[in-house]
């Protein structure tokens, strides 16, 4: 079963088909705290986007043999839920699946103080709950935050967006068809205090010049969503300061 | 010592002091990479074949083809696989077993590279629309870890593709036939892979296993034969600023011309 | 000299608080003259030092700092206890009992057996070992009776309250015997199960409104008030 691939995914006053400008961000909802169990979590839906992280640690290493002795070990699994996608993925692992939570490792481990607690392990899961393009950095945008609701001391927050190109146009923060339809699609995740880019991957085609508007595009969406993580992060604690200060 | 992923602390302050003052361990400059040789039509037993030295570091890549079904959602092309193995005997932190995430991230570069640039003709792969068509199957395998698989890797590939060969044949009554003699593989894309290690804030090009091990973090960066950008991977755990990538791709824009002139030659 | 916040403002991780000449304090760090917050909390300046209390941080042991543990393995020396910090505590056989240890005629399960909760300090704890505890002194020892509730460490301080002025108040408002270990477990003791419910009401409250100011007032108003609720039914 599949749906019909629409003519033309941007019209000719450069909308996009969900009513979007070409910079325009898809609406996103973030909650912080939102599993009993793990040491920290957050939820993110963007577009239709929904992803769960969560996180476990710092706590002693399973297996022991894996414990490094001068920092903590951090682990990623990203992976994404057999009914998040049109035709049902399974469960096993994919390399795709392999290749993202690697990177997704890499492009959060600048951003945690490993050095402070030797021996230990952070491990961090990424659940893609239903999926539309941009799931690695929706999925590092809620890590992250994760992380920093497990009290794990932190740089920054990483904060992650894509950009790229789409019948001719350059756009920012594209959805599943408009990936699969474009050109190009560049994946970015940045911490912002400190002009950081953790994750950074292309396919696609671009000219030089073409690239440096895109990442300045993806960067941009960067800095847009750093704001709704600090808020998340901030709001359990302003609303019940709010509540009891009249 | 050489199984130890620690590198020897003198020997990393070395390295990173020199690369400071514009200089490597090795006496290449920053921007320089090591000496590249190529073979091609290595194993008669694969429909193409070859084997890049890059430095120390060894990878031989065979290609296969084979008869298969396309993706529904593109019937009329042929498919395109690439698998990478980090062969155990390669490195003394290479074990045996299923491929693990650096052996896959490989692969996904390497494929990225030929299918962003599309490389390879698929649509003329294709036998029969939606039932039959050519499957390409690159296989790239790691014989000596000297660093920067990657580019290694992805020259590799090239060449193995360029060297291949697939079998003439024709359609009757829905099976195929094989006649005598080939045509190569229908290429019309050289993409070449350029990875940089930072270190110390510097960019190096072509680290070596040494540089790797004392490198902050990494890119790659692979052009098609017109200068655009197909792929880029930021690997490894620090981070780079904008302005590095920038410069990084700059560098790239050379370098790819250069490297691509030593695969693709007459 | 900048200082980008006022006192008790909240911050995220990566917010810039000063900048200059400054020293870091707790859940800070510094990255060339620019010092940034590393945790979620109310950040505070002292004259030259900046720092952030942490409203979310685990427990990281402290050596002096009184626990709560739970044992999770006898071996033959000791235990291993788990005290809700990211390393396992050992407390050795020769830290508990008061005769020399005999591994052949001492059973270790008789005195400490998985699943017992314990109170203990910590003797000694660095980089390059487990945190090590001792029952050996009043007041430690294995927990006969009570309840158990876990906050974050962090919020400890707040429960205790200015020299002790808020847990004060809890334990003579509820008549509840309270044990607070350092690392964000508490024991609640009381005289009926009605009594302890409201300690535990008590504490999750200041825990969860410890950044805000007019706690303690708060928190003696609702005990009071849950009181009269109950005398009335």
């Amino acid at each position: 079963m599949s749906k019909r691939k629409p003519e033309k995914l941007i019209d000719e006053n450069d909308v996009r088909i969900d009513g979007r400008k070409l910079n325009e961000l898809r609406p996103a909802k973030i909650e912080v705290g939102v599993l009993g169990n793990a040491d920290g979590s957050a939820y993110i839906e963007q577009g239709k986007n929904k992803i769960l992280a969560a996180v476990y640690g710092p706590k002693e290493v399973h297996p022991r043999h894996l414990a490094l002795p001068d920092r903590t070990l951090l682990r990623c699994r990203y992976h994404m839920a057999p009914f998040s996608v049109e035709e049902r993925k399974s469960p096993a692992p994919s390399r795709r699946e392999v290749e993202l939570s690697k990177v997704i490792r890499e492009a959060l481990e600048p951003s945690v103080f490993v050095e402070y607690y030797p021996q230990t392990s952070v491990d961090i899961f990424i659940e893609v709950l239903q999926a539309d393009g941009g799931t690695r950095c929706a999925g590092i945008t809620a890590a992250s935050l994760a992380l920093a609701d497990a009290g794990i001391p932190m740089r920054d927050l990483v904060v992650a967006c894509a950009a790229g190109k789409v019948e001719g146009r350059l756009m920012v923060d594209l959805t599943d068809l408009e990936d699969k339809g474009g050109e190009a699609d560049v994946p970015l995740a940045f911490m912002p205090n400190l002009n950081a880019i953790t994750l950074l991957q292309m396919d696609g085609g671009l000219t030089i010049d073409e690239f440096e508007k895109v990442v300045n595009l993806a960067i941009d969406g960067c800095r847009n969503i750093y704001t709704l993580q600090k808020e998340a992060l901030k709001s359990k604690y302003i609303a019940v300061k709010e509540a009891v200060e009249e | 010592m050489s199984s130890s992923p620690i590198v020897v602390r003198v020997k990393q302050k070395r390295i990173a002091e020199l690369i400071s003052s514009g200089r490597r361990l090795d006496g290449r400059g920053l921007t320089d990479y090591r000496e590249v040789k190529l073979e091609v039509g290595v194993i008669e037993r694969a429909e193409g074949s070859a084997r890049v030295r890059l430095g120390k570091t060894e990878v031989m890549v065979g290609t296969k083809i084979e008869v298969g079904q396309p993706f529904t959602d593109v019937p009329n092309e042929g498919v395109l696989t690439v698998n990478a193995e980090l062969v155990p005997l390669a490195s003394p932190s290479f074990e045996p077993g299923p491929p693990d995430e650096n052996s896959i991230e490989l692969a996904r570069v390497v494929d990225r590279g030929i299918r962003e640039s599309k490389a390879i003709e698929l649509e003329k792969l294709c036998i029969e629309p939606g039932k039959k068509v050519f499957i390409v199957f690159v296989d790239v395998y790691v014989l000596n870890h000297d660093g920067n698989l990657i580019d290694a890797s992805a020259m590799a590939a090239l060449a193995a593709l360029l060297n291949t060969k697939m079998f003439n044949y024709e359609v009757e009554g829905g099976e195929i036939k094989v006649k005598p003699g080939y045509t190569p593989l229908p290429i019309r894309d050289y993409p070449i892979a350029v990875t940089f290690a930072k270190i110390n804030d510097k960019l190096v090009v072509d680290p070596w296993l040494e540089e790797e091990q004392v490198m902050e973090t990494r890119l790659t960066i692979t052009m098609d034969k017109e200068g655009k950008i197909c792929a880029i991977q930021k690997g490894g755990y620090g981070y780079f600023t904008l302005q590095q990538i920038l410069e990084a791709a700059k560098i790239a824009q050379e370098k790819t011309e250069e490297l691509r002139k030593l695969v693709v030659k007459g | 000299m900048p200082v980008f916040y006022e006192r008790k403002q909240l911050v995220t991780p990566g917010d810039l608080l000063a900048e200059g000449d400054y020293v870091v304090g707790e859940n800070t760090y510094k990255d060339n003259d620019k010092i940034y917050a590393s945790r979620v909390g109310l950040v505070d300046y002292d004259v030259r030092k900046v720092h952030v209390v942490a409203l979310k941080a685990f427990y990281v042991p402290s050596v002096g700092d009184t626990v709560i543990g739970k044992i999770v393995e006898v071996s033959t020396g000791g235990w291993t206890v788990d005290i809700n910090a990211p390393y396992l505590a050992m407390l050795r056989a020769s830290d508990v009992l008061d005769r020399p240890f005999k591994p052949q005629t001492s059973d270790l399960p008789s005195i400490f057996d998985v699943g017992d909760l314990v109170i203990a300090k910590i003797i000694a704890y660095d980089r390059t070992r487990d945190p090590l505890l001792t029952v050996r002194e009043p007041g430690l020892g294995k927990i006969m009776r009570g309840q158990l509730i876990k906050i974050t460490p962090t919020k400890i301080p707040r429960v205790i309250g200015r020299q002790g002025s808020m847990i004060s108040m809890i334990k003579k408002e509820t008549a509840c015997q309270i044990t607070i270990g350092q690392n964000g477990l508490i024991l609640i003791s009381g005289k009926t199960p009605e009594d302890e419910r409201l300690a535990v009401m008590a504490l999750h409250k200041i825990e969860e409104e410890s950044h805000t100011s007019g706690l303690t007032d708060r928190v003696t108003e609702m005990i009071k008030k849950e009181k009269e609720g109950v005398e009335h039914v």
